[in-house]
Formats: C-alpha cells, sequence, structure tokens
C-alpha cells in the first residue's frame, strides 16, 4: 500500500470508486483504512485545544480519541467517531460515572500495561501493525475464552465499541449516515413502501 | 408533630393524579363537588418538560442521562416523559430475601400516563369469569357489561384508534381510523397469515381525527416523551384541565400523604401529607377520599393509616390488602429480518409504538397454560438513539470501517416482540410494610414478595416460541436466547416490570375477601374508594390503563350519587 499519500487523495479515491480515474488502485477497506491512519496520526499530533477533558489525564484523552476513530473510522461519505464528538460524549458520561472511569480510565491503563509488555511502549506509541495486533486480540470474547488473561481487555473494548457506536450514531453525521429520515410533522403517514414479496 | 390544618372541607380528596386521579378529578369536579388533588410530585410543563421532537445531538448527553443512567434505567434517559424510575432517591423499597421485584413511581401530575405506551384494550367478558371459566382465582364482582358503557365513555372522551374486529378476547371500542401500517407491521403480518395468528390494526389512546379541541397525531413517533399537542391521551393534558375549567378543583403538588385520617365514626376525614417544599406536615379535610397513587402505593397508603378503630390499617379488616399482587407476564424477543435491509430510507416513524399488533388468538382452543397473552411489536427505522447497535455489536463485535458499516446495513432491520400475558395471583406474591425502614418523610416503606407460578413459566415459553417462529416465516432470524430454568425461564421479566402491578386492595362482593365493592368503594369506610389497578380481581392481558379509566369513572358517577344523595 503506498504510503506518500494525502488524505485528500484517499479520500477522493474512495469518491470515485475504485475502477473509475483513480490512480490509487486500493479497495474502499484498505483506502478506509489509510485514511483513519491519517486521520488517527493528524489528531494524535494535533490534538484539539478547544476541549478540555473533564476526566481523562491528556495521555489517556489522546489515547481515547486514538481507539474511537479506529473503532468508527472516516470514510469517503462521512467523518468518523472523532467528527462525530464521540470522545467529548464519553469524556463527559466517564466524569459522571465512577464505574464507567474504572472499565474506561482503567480499561486504557490495563491497554498501556499490555502493549508495554509486548512492545516496550504505551500504545499511542506503537506501530499501527502493532496497534492492530492488540486490537484484534480484545475485540473478540473468544479470544478471552482462549487465554483468560485477556478478559479485562476484552470487556474494556466491548464497552468502548458501544459508547463509541453512540457517540457516533446520534449527532447530525450519524443519523445522516444512516440515512434516517423523520423526526418531523406529518399531516398524514404514508405507510411502508411496496415491500419486497419474502 | 404540629400539623397545619386548613379550615376548609372539601367534598372530596383525591390522592394521585394519573389514569386513576386524572378520571376521578374529570368526573367530580364537574358534577358539581368541591374537589382537592394531593400529587407527591410537581407541577408539569408540557412546552418545557416534554423533549418532543429534540435530536440526541442537542442534548451533552444525547439522552443516555447523566453519568449513562438512561441505559440502566429508562426513567433516567433524557428523551422519556417525565418523571419517573426504578429507583427514586429518599423513597427505597424493600424486597424480601430471594425476592425480586421492580417498582416504577413517577412522582409527577399525570403520573406514568405521561409517559405511556397507550395501548388502550378492554378486558374482554371472560376476564371477568376466570373462576367460571377455568377454575383458577375469582371472578370479578362485576362483568364486562356492567363496565362497557363506561369503556365507551372513555373512549369517546379520550380518542383511541383501531379497527371493529370481533374477536372475543378483544372487545372492540368506539374507535378513531388507525394509521397505515409500517414495513414491520406489514412483515409481522404476513407471518401471522401463514401461521394462523391474528394480527390486527392497535388499538391506542392516539388521535388521528380532531378531538375536543385537540389535534390529530402528527406521526412522530414520539409518544413516550409526552405529546405538545396532547395527541395521545395522558391524564396531565386530558383529564386534569377539564377539572381546572370548573373552579371547583384544586391541585396541591409536592403533597406527599402519609396517612388517611379517619373520625370517631370511622369516616374517612381528611389526608395528612408532607409538603416537600417545606418538610413540613400539612392536613386537607374531606367529606370523601379518593385513593389513586398506583396500586401498590395506594396499598402502603391505607396500611400505614392505622388508628384505634382500623389496626391492620384501613379498610383493611379482610387482612387482603397488599396481597393477590400481579404484574404482567413479559417475555421479549428480537429477530433480523433481511428483507427490511433492503428498504429504501424513508419516513418510519408513524405514531408512538406499534400500528398493528396481536390479540389472544388461541382463545378457541385448549393450552398448556390457563389464560392467554397478546403480542407487541415494533422496529424498523427509527430514529438513531443511544444503545440502538449493542446487540448489533454484541454479536458481530470487531471494530473499523466493516462495524461502522455494519451499523448502516443492518439499522432498522430488526423488530421486536414482547409478549404481555395474564399472571395468576398466587399466595407469595404480596406487599406489606417493613417492619424496620421508612423513607425519607419517615413514611415507613413496602417490602414486596414475589414469584412467579409454574402457568406464568409455560406461557412465557409459548411466547418464545411464537416469537421464533413469526421471525421465521418472513425469512428472518431469531436472536434471543433464553434458559429453560434459572431466575428467568424463557426469558419472563422481573415482576413489576412492565409496570402493570396490580391487585393489591382488590374488589370483590364478600367483605371477608376483598377491600372493596363493586364500585371501588372500601367495605368498612363508606367514604373511601380506592380507584386505580389496586381494585383489580385478574390482571387480565390486558394493558390496565384503559380499564383503570374505566373503573374509576364508574366508581366517580357512583360516588357522585351518593353524596348528592347525602349517603357519604
Amino acid at each position: 500500500m503506498p504510503t506518500n499519500i494525502s488524505r485528500r487523495d484517499v479520500l477522493k479515491n474512495l469518491a470515485m470508486g475504485v475502477t473509475v480515474g483513480s490512480s490509487l488502485r486500493l479497495i474502499p477497506l484498505q483506502a478506509a483504512e489509510l485514511a483513519h491512519r491519517m486521520v488517527s496520526e493528524e489528531r494524535a499530533q494535533s490534538p484539539d485545544g478547544a476541549y478540555k477533558p473533564k476526566f481523562f489525564t491528556p495521555h489517556a484523552y489522546q489515547t481515547l480519541r486514538s481507539l474511537c476513530q479506529t473503532i468508527i473510522p472516516p470514510d469517503s461519505e462521512t467523518g468518523g467517531a472523532i467528527e462525530a464528538g464521540a470522545p467529548e460524549f464519553i469524556d463527559l458520561l466517564t466524569s459522571e460515572n465512577e464505574d464507567y472511569q474504572l472499565t474506561l480510565g482503567g480499561g486504557i491503563a490495563w491497554l498501556d500495561s499490555l502493549c508495554s509488555d509486548r512492545y516496550g511502549k504505551v500504545y499511542l506509541d506503537c506501530s499501527a501493525a502493532d496497534q492492530k495486533a492488540v486490537l484484534d486480540l480484545i475485540a473478540y470474547r473468544d479470544n478471552a475464552r482462549k487465554d483468560p488473561a485477556l478478559g479485562q481487555g476484552v470487556n474494556f473494548f466491548a464497552s468502548l465499541r458501544d459508547f463509541t457506536t453512540d457517540g457516533f450514531v446520534t449527532p447530525e453525521i450519524g443519523i445522516k449516515y444512516l440515512q434516517y429520515i423523520g423526526n418531523t410533522y406529518l399531516a398524514e403517514f404514508p405507510g411502508c413502501p411496496p415491500l419486497p414479496e419474502s | 408533630m404540629e400539623i397545619i390544618r386548613t379550615g376548609k372541607v372539601y367534598d372530596v380528596c383525591i390522592i394521585g393524579s394519573g389514569a386513576a386521579g386524572g378520571a376521578a378529578a374529570k368526573v367530580l369536579s364537574e358534577g358539581g363537588l368541591n374537589v382537592v388533588m394531593l400529587e407527591a410530585g410537581p407541577m408539569l410543563h408540557p412546552d418545557t418538560d416534554y423533549k418532543e421532537h429534540v435530536w440526541p445531538y442537542q442534548l451533552a448527553h444525547r439522552g443516555a442521562g447523566i453519568g449513562g443512567a438512561g441505559y440502566k434505567d429508562f426513567g433516567r434517559t433524557e428523551f422519556m416523559a417525565p418523571n419517573g424510575s426504578w429507583t427514586i432517591e429518599g423513597e427505597p423499597y424493600t424486597k424480601a430475601p430471594g425476592s425480586k421485584f421492580m417498582w416504577f413511581r413517577s412522582r409527577i401530575v399525570g403520573g406514568r400516563t405521561n409517559h405511556w405506551g397507550r395501548i388502550a384494550l378492554r378486558f374482554a367478558e371472560v376476564d371477568f369469569r376466570v373462576r367460571s371459566h377455568d377454575g383458577r382465582g375469582d371472578d370479578w364482582p362485576i362483568t364486562y357489561q356492567d363496565l362497557e358503557p363506561y369503556y365507551d365513555k372513555v373512549d369517546r372522551y379520550i380518542g383511541v384508534f383501531g379497527t371493529k374486529e370481533g374477536i372475543p378476547s378483544a372487545p372492540d371500542g368506539i374507535f378513531q381510523p388507525p394509521p397505515k401500517p409500517r414495513c414491520t407491521d406489514l412483515l409481522v403480518k404476513r407471518a401471522c397469515d401463514k401461521l394462523g395468528i391474528i394480527c390486527v390494526p392497535s388499538r391506542k389512546a392516539i388521535i388521528t381525527q380532531p378531538l375536543n379541541g385537540r389535534p390529530p397525531c402528527h406521526y412522530c413517533d414520539q409518544c413516550g416523551r409526552g405529546c405538545k399537542t396532547a395527541s395521545n391521551f395522558s391524564s396531565s393534558q386530558v383529564m386534569i384541565p377539564p377539572a381546572q375549567a370548573t373552579g371547583r378543583f384544586t391541585l396541591i403538588t409536592g403533597a406527599m400523604a402519609r396517612e388517611i385520617v379517619v373520625n370517631d365514626q370511622g369516616k374517612a376525614a381528611g389526608v395528612n401529607y408532607i409538603d416537600k417544599a417545606t418538610r413540613t406536615d400539612q392536613q386537607v379535610r374531606a367529606k370523601a377520599v379518593v385513593v389513586a397513587g398506583s396500586s401498590c402505593e395506594s396499598a402502603r397508603l391505607l396500611l400505614n393509616s392505622k388508628s384505634r378503630l382500623f389496626p391492620q390499617g384501613l379498610a383493611n379488616s379482610s387482612g387482603v390488602v397488599g396481597r393477590y399482587l400481579m404484574d404482567s407476564v413479559g417475555s421479549n424477543g428480537s429477530g433480523y429480518i433481511p428483507v427490511l435491509e433492503k428498504m429504501p430510507p424513508h419516513n418510519h416513524d408513524g405514531s408512538g409504538g406499534m400500528h398493528m399488533y396481536i390479540p389472544w388468538w388461541k382463545f378457541d382452543r385448549k393450552n398448556e397454560f390457563l389464560r392467554g397473552y397478546h403480542i407487541e411489536f415494533g422496529g424498523g427505522r427509527h430514529m438513531p438513539g443511544v444503545g440502538m447497535f449493542n446487540g448489533v455489536n454484541h454479536k458481530y463485535e470487531g471494530y473499523g470501517l466493516e462495524l461502522k458499516q455494519r451499523c448502516k446495513q443492518k439499522y432498522g432491520a430488526f423488530i421486536h416482540l414482547a409478549g404481555r400475558g395474564e399472571m395468576i395471583s398466587n399466595p407469595n406474591s404480596y406487599c406489606e410494610i417493613d417492619p424496620s425502614a421508612v423513607d425519607e418523610w419517615g413514611i415507613p416503606v413496602l417490602r414486596f414478595h414475589f414469584e412467579w407460578g409454574e402457568n406464568e413459566i409455560k406461557m412465557a415459553r409459548d411466547m418464545q416460541e411464537t416469537f421464533r417462529a413469526i421471525v421465521e416465516s418472513v425469512g428472518g432470524t431469531y436472536l434471543t436466547e433464553t434458559q429453560t430454568t434459572g431466575d428467568f425461564p424463557y426469558g419472563i421479566r422481573t415482576g413489576g416490570e412492565i409496570i402493570h402491578e396490580s391487585g393489591v386492595v382488590r374488589m370483590g362482593n364478600d367483605p371477608q375477601t376483598s377491600a372493596l365493592n363493586s364500585f371501588c368503594q372500601a367495605h368498612d369506610v363508606k367514604n373511601l374508594f380506592v380507584t386505580d389497578a389496586a381494585c383489580f380481581v385478574t390482571d387480565p392481558d390486558k394493558n390496565p390503563t384503559l380499564s383503570i379509566l374505566a373503573l374509576s369513572w364508574r366508581a366517580s358517577e357512583y360516588l357522585l350519587d351518593e353524596a348528592k344523595k347525602g349517603n357519604v
């Protein structure tokens, strides 16, 4: 996969599709991954100065942002979890709930500890490949069945996945992405469009 | 303790402002009586209290509530109409060892009618005659024919949509036209046609045509948030305003009833209550008292109203107050329906909740269990909200673009089914005063004992089998997994969780085995009435609110009549 390309190129590539006049021969999934990694890197380098986390330490918050954007990355159509404000939403709820502080705050510490053991670096400093390897471990319950030492990480990631999804689908970009139509005043309810025979 | 008394003596004091209290307030004040109502919660202001048409992103917590409290308690989501919850700070309840029970309480004008599902089903003829029919439980002291005129009055006044179907287990009402079916309604109907299950337009207290100055539904799917246009029924918007218009109605909010006061003749003379704002004890005096605080709260008040004349609590010489506690049998299921993925984006909102439903359809055969249940269902492309994709995430796990695209693909492709069935009361399900606990006002609290019987478990199993058959017959995958044993066999819900608790101050002809007569009047105290679901003899599968309205309306007309004759 080429590395010396801009995010704009990737998004353009995604928007145009894989066949039509694209100089980058990426399938959408690869391109999206590339795009999201670039976004993550950009964000990590220039953190949003406007938002001061209510609960997370600056380091933990950067980790949270990176994880959120990895869980729901941007694509050609719309932004990802960061653009949807998911990290702020999660920080707000966490600042008000001691259980979440343990699950998410403690979970990030757990992740850093695992990465330090394995790679000698905290999660954010790991290579993209190492980050992916770790997330692939904690993103599935089955891995914790095989290796109980992953149990806390799997629980942490499952919670974060749900919070991130909630943070993504509830703002305008998420609602538009899902193509929800409604929340309006109708004189008549139109009913269901023609249903295919099942 | 100093109790502040006012000089005025009202004709009637009503305790509680929900379905039962609201109906009583309207009938009694319009009938010419001077009425005072005590409500433990604050005034309701629909324009500011209801979150109708608010998007999740307009709220910092996106609807999840402070600290995400709404994830665990739907009463604490920011969108639910105020003001109820499974827990109220400072007002606990306890459970006996081994018992699980959940108690949802609303403390606001209108009570639980602000958020309720608006499902408006009449009890059937057989529902009043269960002992005669199958030998279990007790018959009501009234028949369907006794209540029918009041169902009619309620339907005409509050407005209910539906269709006349002639189904014996689900009597027809006086209906406005129902809204057109959603895709999910049509799919379930398609399944039911294949399976020989009756599926008809639902019956809901939502108006589709103007009624008494209330505009019709505008199809935003947000009834549970409360309706600013009062196009659905709530006591606060439909019953309290006409009472207020009479000029004979006084509403006291923030008034937590502590005790009903009796005079030397053994008649109710007033109510002692705590004015929450000043934390002072007050007394209001009245010639008659209507208790309508919600079933268990009403039982609690009677049990706490002990006196020399009534050492077991008021209206409780029979000892039945608190007994016969029932809730609906609930079991839920979900299915993934691939054909819904193919539907183009469209407005699926409609009126709040289901446009069609499944009434009890196996009334004409012998089943493995007694009584029956109905099925409510929903799903499809509702407004995105927190928690909506938890199930998808749990099933597929992972992360990244795949997860994101999956959300879009699966959005709206699920249907949810909820069985609501009749529980047969049993000796192990009741509430009583906890001898060692009080709330922050010093009022002794309730302790719950609860147990599902074998009949309820069999019913839940039948629900699960039916849900699966419906989902699979439209090419879907049934997703709900339940255990056959343990605390929740076949997914049966915790007692109280369906919020249809009833029966704890039941009516009957025999003062030895019931607390109230057929007009909700206490056998022991002629000027005392209990008109909420506490008076139920059985808890049929039908959601209770419409019957509470009809029973309270009937009791109130009787009280009005008796008052005019000078009998109370």
